[in-house]
């Protein structure tokens, strides 16, 4: 790193209708720097990255690339001035190929024309910077969610010339694509390449960055080396108070009065061929199952399978004793059943609706509609939400999708809490979202359990999943390896089994 | 196969199957004659759902084309006729005032964010009503120049012939499929049909690229309005009444998706040759209403949307099962 300026941004202010999102906010980069810019859901980081980068226009304040004056440009532009950016979920185009959403817009050309071959094989180079192999010529939909942010990460590195800009770019990502992406974070510094890193997992950010910059409310609180700046006290710039450490684990772990518990659902030998081995579960009342095991190894595929979205082929499935085979969702909710999918850009919420709607709508739905919540009913019941899961919005009956990340994640969450399910499968509840409201969407299902509801959670991190589970399912390769229980639930546990590999 | 083949291979089958049946039926249908005729006949149906193909592609839709080609006769015929102008001289002045008018209508779209179906809707009535204002009456167009167009013919063995319509068919062909697939305008229309939001983070630039879209569009189907000119030797203000319905369902035919993003440009014409074995057929038959083909129409696209529904919904399972979906390693 250099004491070099690379990009200035000095007095940025943004409004949107009813919200001042960012108020004089500056910034300095300097040239072979990764800063993390951090702050709580709704801070303003990415609507500072959006105004850098000319999506949105600022109100005021002036943005500054190597000393020229930025602030007016195209996002284009910007682009070409050596600008890349790797926005908050994937923002790709799911109907091109993988390779054509790495070379969007600067497709290498031969005699004047796109030239296919040696864009398929430059992506193919630059997937294996990222040890990727995929089929390119793919459409991008036709993959996972973890493998888009991936291709997503590739273009925003391929391009980077002078500053990278990457928003919550590890938010679907488990550990060994994390340590994939700072090992080329850190070969692209050397290069004198700027980064800015925003994310909400602490130790990512202590392991990669050199220096913090911290927005609160819209404001900047200001910049910190990385060793000036203990992780308390971080928290509390980014909170603007402090918070207990850990919530208390004394009332973990129950697993002797399990037998007491009544079996809420039991699935035996239920799979599909070429998607999941078959596996035997048993989930009581009041106990909050977890699912762990690294990208791929099946987890989101057992809650589809539960829920109806996929159709098993084998094995059989109970609820409350009695045999049933849920052919779509809508009978795994009438059922009582719930699943908070992890994709909510796609299968979670309708963004044009507001908040308030979003929130009581599979209430309602469990309802049926000609016994509709009144207004007041509704309103209740999602101020009671926003206040409890701190979802930041001016206004109950503002659109969801004027919502940042962190909080249209909540709002998903919200909606299936408030459906007052028997049976809840969360799949990653907690990404994106501030390790305030983390704690508290803990404190949550922790609640929910003790009064009888029947969880799953499904998530990449294994501290959160040791932390909140009385049972755990370890999965590897499409299979389950190993259950433990009680006592023997720990992160080295976990790893050990998955290392392992074996029953 | 990639999926993203399957409805463009369909069509091509669909239209083989046609031909196929025909020939079985009819003793001359299968010939050189027949098959280069579909192109002549239509050709001027061809172009404006080439340009239709692309405003589907970029998410968009344009509803004035028809209105566009009976204005576009009209405007010629009296230029010609009442103006004296030789139509070298009136096509250009044509397709440069369609190619603007197209752009006006881009802009409203893309500035004021106004939905592409309404400001095409006025679009349609606009021009229909400037075709009235023109000429109520059909007029003849008698200028030698358009004789020496239908005569002139490039001969192709057993009785098949290249006219200047389908010459200029094929011309416009090879330059979409050109700008379609190898140019950057090209897929960046493409971009912007799969998920405008993305493709303006991804710094394509939206504004632009809507604005070429609705200006070529306008721009072809004053060409499809010449050539539709070449076979009625008149320009009448009722002409092409509802073509940009068969534009439309030529497109949708040809397997591009109607929400944008996907398809090909080869596939609408296959869409447009389609209508136009299944009218050679009832022709040939003599029995049947031409009628029928509206109802063959009707019953093809409501099997092809099925089928891209059936896909698209395939897609969306991107969990489903299968080999080339890896792991991360
Ligand atoms: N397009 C928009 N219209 C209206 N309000 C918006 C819009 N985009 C963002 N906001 C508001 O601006 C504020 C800042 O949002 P922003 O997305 O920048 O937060 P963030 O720091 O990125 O949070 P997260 O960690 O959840 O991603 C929020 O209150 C949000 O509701
Ligand atoms: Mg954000």
């Amino acid at each position: 790193m250099s004491d070099v300026e690379i990009l200035a941004v000095t007095g940025l202010s943004k409004s949107f209708p009813g919200v001042k999102a960012l108020n004089d906010v500056s910034l300095s980069l300097r040239e072979g720097e990764v800063h993390a810019l951090m702050g709580g859901n709704g801070a303003g980081k990415s609507t500072l990255i959006k105004c850098l980068t000319g999506f949105y226009s600022s109100d005021s304040g002036k943005v500054f690339l190597a000393g020229k004056d930025i602030s007016s440009l195209k996002p284009d532009q910007i682009q070409t001035c050596g600008i890349s950016t790797v926005h908050q979920e994937v923002n790709l185009i799911p109907t091109l190929s993988v390779a054509e959403n790495i070379f969007l817009g600067r497709q290498p050309k031969i005699r004047g024309r796109i030239d296919w071959k040696t864009m398929n094989s430059k992506a193919r180079a630059v997937l294996a910077r990222l040890n990727l192999d995929i089929d390119v010529t793919q459409m991008l939909s036709s993959y996972s969610i973890a493998i888009q942010q991936m291709v997503a990460i590739a273009r925003g590195v391929d391009m980077s010339a002078r500053v990278l800009i990457l928003d919550e770019p590890t938010s679907s990502l488990d550990l060994k694509e994390v340590e994939q992406l700072f090992s080329v974070m850190r070969r692209l510094t050397a290069e004198g390449t700027a980064i800015v890193f925003v994310t909400h997992f602490l130790d990512q950010v202590y392991a990669i960055s050199n220096r913090i910059s911290v927005l609160r409310n819209g404001h900047y609180i200001g910049t910190y080396e990385k060793a000036d700046l203990p992780q308390n006290a971080l928290i509390s710039k980014m909170l603007g108070k402090t918070i207990s450490d850990k919530t208390d684990s004394s009332t973990k772990k129950q697993s002797q009065d399990q037998d007491e518990k009544e079996v809420y659902l039991t699935a035996s030998g239920i799979g599909k061929s070429g998607y999941i081995e078959p596996i035997d579960l048993k989930v009581h009342q009041g106990e909050v199952i977890g699912l762990a095991g690294l990208l791929g190894s099946g987890r989101s595929e057992i809650a589809k399978l539960l829920f109806g979205v996929v159709q098993p082929d084998t094995g059989r499935l109970y609820v409350q004793g009695t045999e049933q085979l849920f052919s779509s969702p809508r009978k795994a909710i009438q059922q009582g059943l719930a699943f908070c999918p992890e994709d909510r850009k796609k299968e979670g919420l309708i963004g044009e609706l507001s908040v308030k709607e979003n929130i009581i709508l599979a209430l309602q739905a469990k309802r049926g509609w000609y016994r509709a919540l009144t207004g007041v009913q509704q309103e209740k019941i999602a101020k009671d939400f926003i206040k409890s899961l701190k979802i930041v919005t001016s206004d109950l009956n503002k659109p969801v999708k004027e919502l940042s990340g962190g909080n249209q994640q909540k709002v998903v969450l919200a909606r299936w809490l408030a459906s007052a399910p028997s049976f809840l499968i969360l799949d990653e509840p907690t990404r994106g979202v501030d390790i305030g409201a983390h704690q508290e969407i803990v404190r949550i299902i922790k609640g929910l359990s003790k009064q009888g509801l029947a969880i799953m959670v499904i998530a990449s991190e294994l501290e959160e999943v040791v932390d909140i589970s009385d049972r755990v399912i370890v999965l590897k390769d499409r299979k389950q390896i190993k259950e433990l229980s009680g006592d023997e639930i720990s992160e080295a546990n976990v790893l050990s089994s998955i290392a392992e590999g074996a029953l | 196969m990639n999926n993203k083949y399957i409805p463009l291979a369909a069509t091509i089958f669909v239209f083989m199957a046609l031909f196929g049946f025909g020939s079985a039926q009819f003793d001359s249908f299968f010939s050189m004659r027949v098959f280069t005729n579909l192109f002549t006949d239509n050709a001027f149906l061809a172009i404006t759902a080439i340009g239709m193909t692309f405003v589907i592609l970029s998410g968009g839709i344009d509803l004035s084309v028809g209105s566009m080609i009976a204005c576009v006769g009209v405007a010629t015929a009296v230029l010609i006729e009442h103006y004296q102008l030789h139509p070298l001289v009136v096509f250009p002045i044509i397709l440069i005032c369609a190619t603007l008018f197209g752009s006006f209508m881009g802009f409203l779209i893309e500035k004021y964010d106004l939905p592409p179906f309404i400001v095409t809707l006025a679009g349609m009535f606009f021009l229909r009503g400037l075709s009235f204002v023109i000429s109520i009456e059909s007029i003849p167009i008698t200028h030698s120049f358009y004789d020496s167009i239908a005569d002139f013919y490039i001969p192709l063995p057993g009785n098949g012939s290249l006219t200047v319509s389908t010459l200029i068919l094929l011309t416009v062909l090879a330059g979409a499929v050109y700008i379609a697939h190898y140019t950057r305008i090209g897929r960046n229309i493409y971009a912007v049909g799969g998920n405008e939001q993305s493709a303006a983070l991804l710094g394509v630039p939206v504004g632009r690229t809507k604005l070429f879209v609705y200006s070529a569009n306008s721009f072809l189907a004053a060409l499809a309005g010449i050539v539709f000119t070449f076979y009625t030797f008149s320009g009448y203000s009722l002409a092409a009444m509802g073509l940009e319905l068969d534009a439309i369902a030529s497109v949708v035919i040809g397997g591009t998706l109607l929400s944008g993003g996907v398809g090909y440009v080869v596939g609408t014409i296959f869409g447009v040759l389609i209508q136009g074995v299944i009218q050679t057929i009832i022709s040939f038959d003599g029995t049947l209403n031409s009628w029928w083909t509206k109802i063959f129409i009707g019953l093809l696209l409501f099997i092809f949307i099925s089928l891209q529904r059936l896909i698209s919904s395939g897609l969306l399972l991107k969990w489903w099962p299968s080999d080339k979906k890896p792991l991360v390693n």
